[in-house]
Formats: structure tokens, sequence, C-alpha cells
């Protein structure tokens, strides 16, 4: 497609002879501009300009077909009482806490499982599999397996003599299924992600613990989890943020029901802009997502003093 | 599920030793890997188990480990290989897929979207790193910052601005805003080229190579591990996306399989969905990557970590 347009081919010509420092200054920078134009015109184009735009356009009516007005604040007024969102917000904040919550803890431990059993890549690589596979895919998958009548985990479920269990049709199993769901996608990544930091971590300290007769526990609380703190920050950072952008689950199992139950911040969003076509609206609240996402970004890494590592 | 909610009470379980004997606790810590593997791995087994099953008797075998009346039958329906009738007498709809068609489509667009970000970024990641130009690192810190911002928020506009050029429902629209610049393929690769010896470079100038030879003939061949890494990262990316295609993508003609699977879904009769053609298109839109991880996971598992860490 453009790749024939690249600047580089249209660069001056190769073959710097002797010339003077600074006119080969000047030189290298025309250079490294025509490298960069591709980069910095897909920023402009595709993250900078929307950006504003967006900005923009939760200041207006937006609707696609009508006329559009400058209305100021008004849909950021219309966000304060908007029940809708509120309940978006409690129900996306009740997902990331349950998905957060189970899934580092057992990305820890089998982070540590991998340390300490086997490093070998095949195992690493089977638990990333589910990774790889598309979320729809994943969300597909598991909706057949916990299907309310004939899903393989419910027939389980009787065995053990429990009722069925209306997985994604309960308004209050609905989010914890789906956290579920998306727990078991990304548990293998958030694990290497952490595997990745505990494999920094010198042995040598590990072993003055064992010579000072510390337990397996005590030196996993007070040598392991220190040092752990900058990878586990960051780890949490990227899966926090990541966790309240969650959608592509939940459209193809609830679309957001039953009855709001699953209408997470995202959904919402899609469900303005394009079901109903409110898009000054829609915009308003991206960018109070925008927002909120930036904040908690901020405060987690103050919080967990990621600049900071127990190891220089 | 069961077992690794029990496995997370504290018990002094917690790593094993390396050169430890086959302690309780050591034998606990491997139930609990094995229990994690084993949930992990079993959904997909599932999958296929049930793509080659009977449509209408799948629901009175409910728990057998193997097909139920095994049958080609859902690939048939989703491959658009089945007549009306045989499709409806296993439990499909009878709708039309096309799921060709849609595989070539995610096949081609991941494609173009990897091509331009893994060459773009490569040639941006080397001027960051080892060039010298006035603001440099200002607009690298600038070019960060996209990562921070959530994509939905550059959605919304970016549909209108696909709407604006009239290029909805083209493949340009599903890869113009990708393959110009990604934020991770530059910083990965930047990542990288930091670590290589300057003296190469510099070795290169004296026999008179100017920046952009040095960076085709020599920096490229000796970066070629990463670059793959990343083409094989931002591939599996550009192949799962939902939420863009379905803005711009979702006329027959170009859409992905991502996009197909979500209305495949919605077509399925409400009460009693095709479950084995449901699986049978979750098969065919997982198989490729699968394949690729197959071929190339241990550059993949590795990238993990170091992507994650710098």
């Amino acid at each position: 497609m453009t790749t024939t347009a690249v600047p580089a081919a249209g660069a001056p010509a190769s073959g710097a002879h002797a010339v003077a420092p600074h006119a080969r200054g000047s030189r290298e920078t025309w250079v490294a501009l025509g490298f960069i134009v591709p980069t910095v015109f897909g920023f402009v184009v595709f993250y900078f300009w929307p950006s504003l735009r967006g900005f923009g356009l939760s200041f207006t009516d937006y609707k696609f077909f009508s006329d559009t007005s400058f209305v100021g604040l008004a849909n950021y007024q219309r966000l304060l009482t908007d029940e809708t969102f509120w309940n978006a917000m409690a129900v996306t904040v009740w997902y990331v806490v349950l998905n957060i919550g189970f899934q580092t803890v057992l990305a820890v431990l089998l982070a540590v499982l991998l340390h300490r059993l086997t490093r070998s890549v095949v195992t690493r690589g089977l638990v990333l599999m589910p990774y790889l596979v598309a979320n729809v895919v994943v969300a597909l998958l598991w909706f057949w397996m916990l299907d309310a009548q004939i899903g393989i985990v419910n027939q389980v479920l009787s065995w053990f003599g429990t009722g069925p269990v209306s997985f994604f049709g309960d308004e209050a199993w609905a989010i914890p299924t789906i956290a579920f769901v998306n727990t078991w996608r990304h548990l293998g990544y958030t694990a290497l992600l952490i595997f990745a930091g505990l494999v920094m971590i010198p042995k040598m300290l590990y072993e003055a613990g064992k010579v000072d007769g510390a337990s397996e526990w005590q030196m996993f609380w007070r040598i392991t989890m220190p040092l752990l703190r900058p990878v586990l920050a960051m780890v949490l950072v990227i899966t926090v943020v990541g966790s309240f952008q969650v959608f592509d689950t939940v459209a193809v199992t609830t679309g957001g029901g039953p009855a709001d139950a699953t209408r997470v911040i995202q959904y919402y969003i899609f469900d303005l802009a394009f079901q109903r076509l409110d898009y000054g609206y829609a915009s308003a609240v991206s960018v109070v997502l925008l927002v909120i996402l930036s904040v908690i970004a901020f405060v987690q890494l103050r919080l967990m003093r990621a600049n900071e590592s127990d190891l220089s | 599920m069961v077992t690794v909610d029990t496995a997370v009470a504290p018990t002094s379980r917690t790593p094993g030793r390396e050169a430890g004997g086959s302690s309780p606790g050591r034998v606990l810590a491997w139930a609990c890997l094995i229990a994690i593997i084993a949930i992990t791995l079993f959904p997909f087994y599932w999958m296929l188990r049930t793509a080659l099953s009977n449509g209408t008797t799948l629901a009175t075998a409910g728990t057998s480990w193997l097909p139920v009346d095994f049958t080609w039958g859902a690939f048939k329906r989703v491959l658009g290989l089945a007549t009306v009738e045989e499709a409806q007498a296993e439990g499909g709809s009878g709708a039309a897929v096309d799921f060709w068609l849609y595989l070539r489509n995610s096949v081609l667009v991941a494609a173009l979207i990897t091509a331009g970000q893994v060459f773009f970024g490569a040639l941006a990641a080397y001027a960051f790193a080892r060039m010298r130009w006035p603001g440099r690192d200002v607009v690298f810190f600038v070019l960060l910052t996209a990562l921070m911002v959530p994509p939905i928020f550059t959605q919304l506009p970016n549909f209108l601005l696909m709407r604006d050029l009239g290029i909805l429902n083209t493949y340009a629209a599903l890869v113009l805003p990708f393959f110009f610049m990604t934020p991770f393929a530059v910083f990965f690769l930047r990542q990288f080229f930091l670590g290589i010896s300057p003296e190469i470079e510099e070795a290169a100038r004296l026999d008179g190579a100017g920046h952009v030879r040095t960076f085709f003939r020599i920096i490229v061949p000796m970066s070629w591990g990463p670059i793959t890494t990343l083409a094989l990262l931002q591939y599996v990316q550009a192949w799962n996306e939902y939420f863009w295609p379905l803005l711009v993508g979702s006329e027959r003609g170009v859409r992905t399989l991502t996009v197909a699977l979500g209305v495949f879904r919605s077509q399925t009769p409400q009460g009693n969905p095709d479950w084995p053609g449901l699986m049978a298109a979750t098969l065919i839109a997982a198989i490729p990557v699968l394949l690729l991880f197959i071929a190339f996971g241990r550059k993949i598992v590795d990238s993990i970590g170091f992507s994650g860490i710098k």
C-alpha cells in the first residue's frame, strides 16, 4: 500500500563523504526526520487530532444526522444525574475489583510455581495459550461451557448436588462470571510478566535467607514480595487500566444484560454512540473515562512507590 | 476451580525448594500447577469435542468426553458447504455463513497492519535510538503518551474520520489507524536498538555509508530476531481485534473473523443455539494463531518478559 511512499526511499542518497561536523549534524537531522515522518503522521492523524476532536465533540450535541450545536458543559451535567452512567461505573468497578483481585493473586502464585518448579518453555507456553486467542473466542467458549442447561460446568455441578446456575443470565452471577472468563484468559500473560520480575531477584538472597533459617513463607514475604514491587506495580497498572476497558466479552455474551447488570462503561459508550447515536454525549463519557484511568494510573504508581527498587 | 481455590489458602507450601526432596509442600505445589494447567487446557479440548458433535443429540450426552455422534457437519455449516437440510438436520439454522471469506479478510488485514507497524516502527525506533536531532527525547515522550490513552477515546473520532473520508467498510478503514504507528512497536524496537554496540555503525560510517544504508544493510539484518518477534506479537494482536473492526468493518465483504463470530452468535436461534456450529466457528478463528504459536512459541514466550519489564 503506502510502503512505496516510504520517505526513507526518497531520503538523501547515502554516502556521507567528509563533511564538516555541523553540516553533518543538520544532515543527520533531516535523515532522522525522514525516518520518523510516518510515525509522526500516524500519531498526529490517528491519535492527536482525534483526541482533540473527542474533547471538542463532548461539548456538542452531535447526533450524526441532525444539526449540531455547541452545548457547553451540558453533557457533563447530564452525566452527573445519569443513572445508567453511575450504574455502569459501579458495575465496572465491581468487575475490576473481582477480576484484578482474583487474577493478581493467582498470577503471583503461578509465577512462583513456574519459577520454582519448572522453567520449561513448554509449560510457560501452555499457560499463555488462552491469551493468544481472541477475547471473542474465549467469551464464546465459556459461554458454551457455562450454559445454564447443557453446559459442562453445570453438569459437573449437578454431580455435587447443587442446582444449575445461570452464569450469564443471573444478575448476581453475570459480572463475577465475566471476571472469571477474563481471568482465565489473562492469567498466563500476567504470570509471565511477574515471572520475568522473579527471575531478576538474585538467588544469593534466598541462600542467605536459608542460612539464617528463614522458612519459605517468610522468604516469600520478606524477600520476594518487596523486590517484586516495581514489577507488580507495573503489572497492576497495566491490568487495572485494561480491565476497566472490558468490552469484547460483554458484547458477545450478555450484551450489557441482564437488565444492565453487565453494562460496563465501555459498552455504555458504544451503546450511546452507535445504537442511540448520541455521539456528543458518548464523547463526554469517554473523556471522563480517560480522566479516571489517568488518575488511577497515577495514584497506583505513587502508592506502590514504583520508582524505587529495593534492588538498587 | 475448586482445587485452585483451596490452594490459595496460606500454608507452608509456597515455593517448593528447587533442590528439595518431595516434601508435602512440593507435592502440593505440583498439584496446584497441574490443576492450573488442566483448567487452562481443558476448554480447548472441549471446544474441539463440541465442534465435532451432532447438535441435535448434544443435549442428551452432555458430559461424554468424546464427540457426540461424531460428525464434520458443524465445520461444513460454518464454511458454507452444507445444504439447508443438512444444516437443520443437525441443529443449525440454515442461514448462510461464509467463513472462508472472513478468514481471508482477517489474514489480509492483520498482515497489512503488521507490515506497516513493523516497518515504520523500526524506522522511527532507529531514529530515536541512534540518531541525534533536536527535540528527540521530547517527541519520544509525547509518542509514549499515546500509550496511555484508552483506545475508545480515539476510536470514536476516528470512526467519524473514516466516515468523512468515505471509506467506511473498506480494508483501508480497518487498517489505517494502526498502520503507521503503534507506540508499542517503537518502544520495543528502540529498546533493542539501544543495545546494539555503536562501533558497528561507526565502522559503517567510516566506510562511507549514510544512515539509510547503515540501517537497511546492517541494523535490520542484525535485528531480525526482535523484528520477527514484534511482527508475531502485532499480527496476533491485529488478528484478535474486535471493537474497531466492529465499528468500521461490519459489512460482509470486509468482515473479519472476530466480527463474524459476533454476528454468528447473534444469529443463532435463541432457544437452541447451534453449539457445534459456534464451536467450529471459534476453532476456525483460533487455529491460525495457535499454529503460529506452535511454530514460534519460544519467541513469543520469551518476549513477554522483555516487553513487559522494559
